[in-house]
């Protein structure tokens, strides 16, 4: 059962085998109609599959290696990049892309945290883990798009900030709260889009945007749900439950208005089209940016500072 | 709503239990650092600091509250906060369960106090993190009082000192608690803009969102000796890495050698050296300079920017006397009716 919940790309991925050897032998019409009601079938059974992912199932499908990450982004949607390295302290961190681009006509900054997508650029990218060098660059780019007012496009995917003996020593936790206090503050447009896995404090620290969307299968949590299970439960093996009970998914970051927007995702995920989600995407961002822009700078980065300012919930009355 | 809490001068009249929390019941302690039995009252009387070792045992945020404001007399502030338990979390305990486990050990609403009152005669706003409630872990009732403690400090334009004591964000209350990281940071970056100055103490153990926030973005980061600071625990960074940390591994000491600390104060000279620093830090003249009015009148754009929010922010009113005390807003203002609040409290 737990098996099953793991690996609910299974019936899929029988489906595409059955026709897949249909497709290498010769046959008349009849195969070809088989092939046809397979195919359809397949389809539908993708659907059906991510229309009903578990909290966890979300979780994992963040981890899809094939999921486009935030160069595959760039490529798909902005030109003209310039990529910009380094954070003119220490030294330049993979794990964080930062630069320059157009879209639709209008110079951009982009920030976004990048996976590899093979082995060696998997440890190249520290699975995505940024260090403080990361921040610190993404955070001169920032300085760089406000000197020069160009508005500044996030994509978030980390499982979370590294946590390395190197990263504490040059101070993880300074790069990453000078991060979220410098983004509050500058006067640009800022979209945010969690493409991913919004690992805890890793991922807000690029995160702090005026309109933060969120693609249908991502997730976005204070805390990885083993590391969650690890602490509370004492039991990894209950990341499932710790997966349920932090309310990690899109549908529930929107009910809790914590982000803007759900980006629907094309059917088996965004790993399964990139340039159809990349299309998806490009509807959001324009939508998002035109809206900015016709809001005074003051005025936008105040609203900023309300919108997190009403983030949590507590109670008020007297007990003591 | 909130009662007119500056007409009311709090003498401590807590229950007597908190000062028990921290220093074991019995004419005797152990201590953690030379592992000696010592007579209790000579600890209490080194400000809770072993007289053989210097080991400073931990103590709670009305002790620290007591021992640096002038003749221990403060003004409690934002005491009807509370946590809730908006997500129905569950773990091998419901957070409801937790939440009223510990409002019953420490008398606290929550894992932080907001107070005010003078430090060396000086106005001081000040936020006190108690690691007893819950690890001084950071929800959204601790998010929302470090923020209206940065906000108090910003409407008066008096200096804000914060005292960190927490484990990090409190994973119960799920990626609320990670957003309070970003709502306070945003606070301090206008306390920053407005040249209002901002003192962050760590103590042991700061550690997780609230070193990766508050903790980090003082004008002067100091810490107790020997204090455990640091992003990610020490326990996951040897999972991470694969061996053992050494002993003084995100210790304070290891923090100033690396260059993320200012410097470090034991805590009997704690007092005098925050006097010594404000008096630097607080500067009526560069206060003025930057008050926001100076440069957009409020008489024009300024005041309907942001409906509801401007109307009693911080810019139009603080600006009318900039650098100098004034009534304080009445809270809830506008922005903070916006939260969501429940109504009634669910504890007894
Ligand atoms: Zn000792």
């Amino acid at each position: 059962m737990a098996a099953e919940e793991d690996d609910f790309e299974r019936p899929l991925r029988e489906l595409e085998k059955r026709i897949e050897e249909l497709s290498g032998v010769p046959g008349g019409d009849d195969r070809a109609d088989e092939i046809e009601r397979l195919d359809r079938r397949l389809q539908a059974l993708r659907q059906e599959v991510y229309a009903h992912l578990t909290p966890w199932q979300r979780a994992l499908v963040e981890r899809h290696p094939k999921r486009p990450y935030t160069l595959d982004y760039v490529n798909l949607l902005f030109s003209d990049f310039v990529e910009i390295h380094g954070d003119r302290k220490y030294a330049d961190d993979p794990a964080i892309v930062a630069g320059l681009a157009t879209y639709k006509g209008t110079p951009i900054a982009v920030v976004g945290h990048q996976k590899g997508r093979d082995t060696r650029e998997k440890v190249r990218r520290n699975f995505g883990m940024p260090r403080p060098e990361g921040y610190r660059k993404a955070v001169r780019v920032m300085e760089l798009a406000e000197k020069f007012q160009r508005p500044l496009f996030t994509f978030v995917d980390t499982p979370g900030a590294y946590p390395g003996k190197g990263a504490e020593e040059r101070g993880q936790a300074e790069a990453i709260a000078v991060s979220l206090r410098t983004m509050a503050r500058l006067t640009i447009p800022i979209v945010v889009t969690v493409t991913g896995e919004g690992g805890s404090g890793g991922a807000l620290a690029i995160a702090v945007g005026d309109r933060v969307l969120m693609l249908e299968h991502a997730v976005y949590s204070v805390i990885s749900p083993e590391g969650c299970a690890a602490i509370l439960w004492s039991d990894q093996g209950k990341a499932k439950e710790a997966a349920r009970a932090m309310r990690i998914t899109a549908p529930d970051l929107r009910e809790l208005e914590i982000i803007d927007a759900i980006v629907p995702e094309p059917p088996g995920g965004a790993q399964a089209d990139h340039t159809r989600q990349a299309a998806i995407l490009d509807d959001h961002l324009m939508a998002a940016l035109e809206e900015l822009r016709s809001v005074l700078p003051v005025e936008r980065v105040e609203a900023r500072y309300q919108k997190f300012r009403r983030m949590g919930t507590f109670g008020q009355a007297k007990f003591f | 709503m909130e009662i007119a809490w500056f007409k009311k001068i709090r003498k401590p009249k807590q229950p007597v239990e908190h000062k028990r929390i921290q220093v074991p019941e019995g004419l005797w302690v152990k201590c953690n650092g030379c592992k000696e039995i010592i007579y209790k009252k000579e600890v209490l009387r080194n400000a809770n600091v072993c007289p053989k070792c210097n080991y400073h045992f931990r103590i709670s945020a009305r002790e620290r509250l007591s021992a640096l404001f002038d003749d221990a007399r403060y003004q409690e502030v934002d005491t009807d906060i509370y946590s809730v338990d908006s997500l129905k979390f569950r773990d091998v305990k419901s957070y409801r369960d937790r939440l009223r486990e510990y409002r019953e050990k420490t008398g606290l609403n929550d894992a932080i106090i907001n107070a005010r009152g003078t430090i060396g005669g000086l106005q001081v706003m000040m936020a006190v993190m108690e690691y007893g409630f819950m690890g001084g872990s950071m929800g959204s009732a601790v998010g929302e009082k470090v923020t209206r403690a940065i906000e108090r400090a910003l409407d008066e334009r008096i200096p804000l000192v914060i005292i960190c004591c927490s484990g990090g964000a409190r994973m119960q209350e799920g990626v609320l608690s990670l957003m309070q990281m970003a709502k306070i940071s945003a606070a301090l970056g206008k306390l920053h803009e407005a040249r209002v100055p901002y003192i962050s103490i760590l103590t042991d153990p700061t550690t997780g969102g609230v070193t990766a926030s508050f903790a980090m973005l003082g004008d002067l980061n100091i810490a107790e000796p020997k204090a455990l600071i640091g992003f990610a625990g020490p326990r996951v960074i040897e999972q991470t890495i694969r061996e053992k940390l050494p002993e003084e591994f995100q210790r304070s000491e290891f923090l100033v050698e690396h260059g993320m600390l200012d410097f470090i104060v034991e805590r009997r000279e704690m007092r005098d050296i925050l006097i010594r620093c404000l008096k630097f830090l607080m500067n009526a003249e560069a206060l003025a300079a930057f008050a926001p009015t100076s440069a957009a009148p409020s008489s024009t754009a300024g005041s309907d920017l942001v409906p509801g929010a401007a109307a009693s922010g911080s810019e139009n009113v603080a600006s009318s006397q900039p650098g100098r005390t004034r009534e304080p807003l009445p809270f809830p203002s506008p922005l903070v009716a916006r939260n969501k609040i429940t109504s009634s409290p669910e504890v007894s």
